[in-house]
């Protein structure tokens, strides 16, 4: 292989169980964004953008969805003879097979891939983030700085940093310490589990840690090891848009923040593109009678209802007299006559029948899972069917095709859910 | 893989006027996201064929942006693929491609290097979704020589334009005219052929040297009598970039949802090349009714009956009307647009006013400034 300056690793793995029905069947960076976008278009194309053009995605939970969704990488042109995306699942090794058990132990599991590019350095990214980064410009800091390891980090307000994990720096931003969620935190810098390491001290770390910790950890174990070492550890600040979208809440309020007339997070500009596999891409139809207002629509939606404040995802359908409202609809649903969304995810290939109301009632958390869902949004899982004539509260949740029986009177109150057996809430 | 494909896509049209200045017809956008050659590109790929020559000559640098990787139409591959022939120099050739069957003789190569049985030759800049199989399967059933894909006249319809012919009971064609000033016949031909490929070497090698260089003029209505052509009727919906006119109308088909449905939204799919635009936008004032929209679009203002291409921006209190509007125009605030085609990148500073008449559209040109 053609040696590479610095390849990037993407954790790719978790489930993210706080987005609820969202990814039962889909690993959290192939949830949808923004209409046509997955969440892990965002580090991908930050990537490419970047000029890193080598890239490990480490998949583990629900991988089909994320793995037909790469593919070989064209979106992002990553299709290469040398280098490009390569997937890196669990594997059997010898007489057994090892799960990721933690963030470092993927890539310590992976450390032969890495090798083979013989790159300086390596980027590690999570792949729950919304955000457009320069990592080249990371890169640049971390060689002026002689790193060994460089971790970006964000100012959040001292009440928050509590939750995070939190770099304590001298003033020329060298790292002395890092603490996971202080009780009370010497500092506001919060870890954005974006990484660049060294490779060759890196490769030392996991191994070592490795036989310690059968659960290697960035934040938990090898950060703290390489700080006990002396190893130059920067952090790298970064004052731009990012967003964490690990729950319900955050997800729809960061899709909102795309429909402001001048939002926060800008992705019409030319020379940071955002990619997507949308290899087939037919335009947009409103209808006569339609009004769409503070909305935005992905390529093929065929609108003739009403949509406000709403996100759109590829070849949506909303017929005549219904009403869309602060919601968001994925890929090829479609919203029947005369049905009333009201603060609603309905994820993707769902059908909504005739004269359904989603989203009104009293704000009951859910019975089933009161800390996954409580602040009134009701969620529809993929492949669901919504039969008409329904009326459904809030903070509900439904998955799977459902029929009239499934709802007593008609109705299901808030905070109530219809589900198939054996699905995870 | 029983044939190789031919899209003649070297034409230009004066009737086109200012849209064709720095494009090949076929480079035309269609659509809202399309160009014209998508349409039989995509029906080459879709029809199992994936060994396919785009010939082009007039303005072909749209072209060859447009085709810079085949990939999009599942036709990057190392067997076969796509190939694209414009005019080169040899040491006994230095003309320009003088007609079609001449441009198809200077690249007869490409014939003679291929295997298939079958040829399928399509212009580049007809708008339509056909499975060239069932033309196969027909013209073998027939025992034809060539197959003419041609269809009954519509209402209106301008023949002038077109190819006409009159078939017997069987299909077989009797008589061809080319353009005629005044047609006797109202089957008219489409375009689109089949022919063995064995025989299309051979008829090419016969009539070009004699210095005829026109594939309909000199060999459909040359051996109109002495080769047995057939015509396969096609009910779809078909329609060329051929004039303002039927430009603009076609556009407008694509507002027809049972049109927009068997185009766009029907398998299999007519791909084009992507632009990785954001969702489209629709701000606070935006009303948008009866229209397309491409991606990365925002809308401030007033749309109606109208066809916007990607990356369109309107302004406040703007009103479009009846109109089509190409990729990455800036309409400014309070401007009103009826009848009007804006090419790409026209910009339109606040204020202005495009009015032009219903059948009679006004035209701005690439990048100009109002």
């Amino acid at each position: 292989m053609r040696k590479k300056d610095m390849i990037g690793m993407l954790l790719a793995g978790g489930q993210g169980s706080r987005l609820g029905v969202l990814t039962t069947n889909k690993a959290k960076p192939a949830v949808f964004f923004g209409g046509q976008y997955r969440i892990i278009d965002f580090p991908m194309s930050n990537c490419i953008n970047s000029g890193v053009d080598t890239i490990g995605v480490l998949t583990q939970y629900q991988p089909l969805s994320l793995n037909k969704h790469i593919g070989i990488g064209i979106p992002w042109d990553m299709d290469r003879k040398n280098g490009g995306v390569t997937i890196l699942s669990p594997h059997v090794k010898g007489e057994s097979g090892d799960w990721y058990s933690g963030t470092a132990n993927a890539i310590f599991q992976n450390i032969q891939f890495i090798d083979e590019f013989s790159p300086d350095y390596v980027l590690i990214l999570g792949t729950d983030h919304i955000y457009k980064m320069d990592y080249s410009e990371m890169l640049r800091f971390h060689q002026e700085n002689n790193c060994d390891a460089t971790i970006a980090v964000l100012e959040v307000p001292l009440e928050e940093a509590s939750r995070m994990g939190i770099m304590n720096t001298y003033e020329n931003g060298k790292v002395y310490e890092f603490e996971e969620k202080p009780k009370n935190p010497k500092s506001n810098l919060a870890s954005m589990g974006i990484y660049i390491f060294t490779w060759s001290k890196l490769k030392e770390a996991l191994i070592k840690d490795n036989k310690i910790h059968p659960d290697s950890d960035f934040g938990k174990h090898i950060i703290p090891m390489m700080l006990g070492n002396n190893d130059t550890m920067f952090a790298f600040r970064f004052k731009d848009y990012w967003r964490d979208v690990g729950t319900i809440e955050a997800y729809w309020e960061t899709n909102m923040e795309l429909i402001k007339t001048l939002p926060a997070f800008n992705l019409y500009e030319d020379f940071w593109k955002i990619y997507t596999d949308a290899a087939h891409q037919p335009p947009s139809y409103t209808g006569p009678e339609s009004d769409v207002k503070l909305s935005i629509t992905s390529c093929g939606c065929e609108i003739y209802g009403k949509v406000y404040n709403s996100v759109l995802g590829p070849e949506v359908t909303i017929e005549d007299g219904a009403v869309v409202t602060d919601s968001i609809i994925m890929e090829k649903c479609s919203i029947g006559r005369g049905s009333r969304l009201n603060r609603v995810i309905v994820d993707s290939n769902t059908k909504i029948g005739e004269n359904v109301i989603i989203g009104e009632g009293e704000n009951i958390p859910n019975e089933l899972k009161p800390d996954v869902y409580f602040t009134g949004i009701t969620v529809i899982a993929e492949n669901s069917v919504v039969p008409d004539n329904v009326r459904i509260g809030l903070n509900c949740v439904i998955s799977g095709i459902t029929d009239n029986s499934m709802y007593e009177n008609g109705e299901l109150k808030s905070g109530g859910s219809v589900c198939q057996e054996e699905v995870v809430l | 893989m029983r044939a190789v494909g031919i899209i003649l896509a070297g034409g230009n049209n004066d009737r086109l006027g200012n849209l064709t200045m720095f494009r090949a017809t076929s480079a035309m956008p269609v659509g809202s996201c399309y160009r014209a050659i998508d349409f039989p590109l995509s029906n080459m790929s879709n029809s199992g064929i994936n060994k396919v020559a785009v010939i082009t000559q007039y303005n072909s640098r749209s072209l060859h942006d447009h085709l810079s990787s085949a990939k999009w139409w599942d036709l990057g591959r190392k067997q076969g693929g796509l190939f694209i022939f414009t005019p080169y120099l040899t040491s006994d050739n230095s003309f320009w491609f003088r007609g079609t069957a001449d441009s198809m003789y200077q690249n007869i190569s490409f014939l003679k290097r291929s295997n298939e049985q079958y040829v399928v030759i399509t212009s580049g800049h007809t708008v339509y979704k056909m499975d060239y199989d069932d033309v196969i399967d027909a013209h073998i059933k027939k025992g034809a020589d060539i197959t003419i894909v041609s269809r009954k006249r519509m209402e209106d319809e301008d023949l002038k334009s077109y190819g006409v012919m009159s078939d017997d009971e069987d299909g077989r064609i009797t008589d061809f005219e080319e353009k005629p000033l005044e047609p006797q016949y109202d089957t008219l031909s489409l375009g689109i052929y089949v022919i063995a490929r064995s025989l299309l070497i051979h008829l090419l090698e016969s009539v070009v040297p004699e210095g005829r260089y026109d594939f309909v003029r000199d060999v459909l209505q040359r051996y109109r009598k002495k080769l047995k052509m057939y015509s396969y009727n096609f009910d779809g919906y078909c329609k060329a970039v051929n004039s303002i006119q039927s430009y603009f109308e076609l556009n407008m088909d694509f507002l027809n949802r049972e049109i927009r449905e068997n185009l766009t939204k029907k398998e299999p799919y007519i791909e084009t090349k992507p632009k990785d635009e954001p969702p489209v936008k629709f701000n606070y004032g935006s009303v948008f009714k009866d229209s397309l929209v491409g991606n990365g679009s925002i809308l401030n203002g007033v749309v109606e009956h109208s066809v916007l291409f990607r990356k369109v921006v309107t302004g406040e209190n703007s009103v479009i009307l009846n109109s089509i509007i190409m990729e990455g125009c800036y309409i400014g605030d309070n401007c009103r647009v009826e009848n009007a085609i804006l090419d790409k990148e026209v910009i339109l500073s606040d204020g202005k006013q495009l009015i032009g008449e219903r059948f009679n559209p006004v035209i701005v040109g690439k990048r100009e400034v109002v």
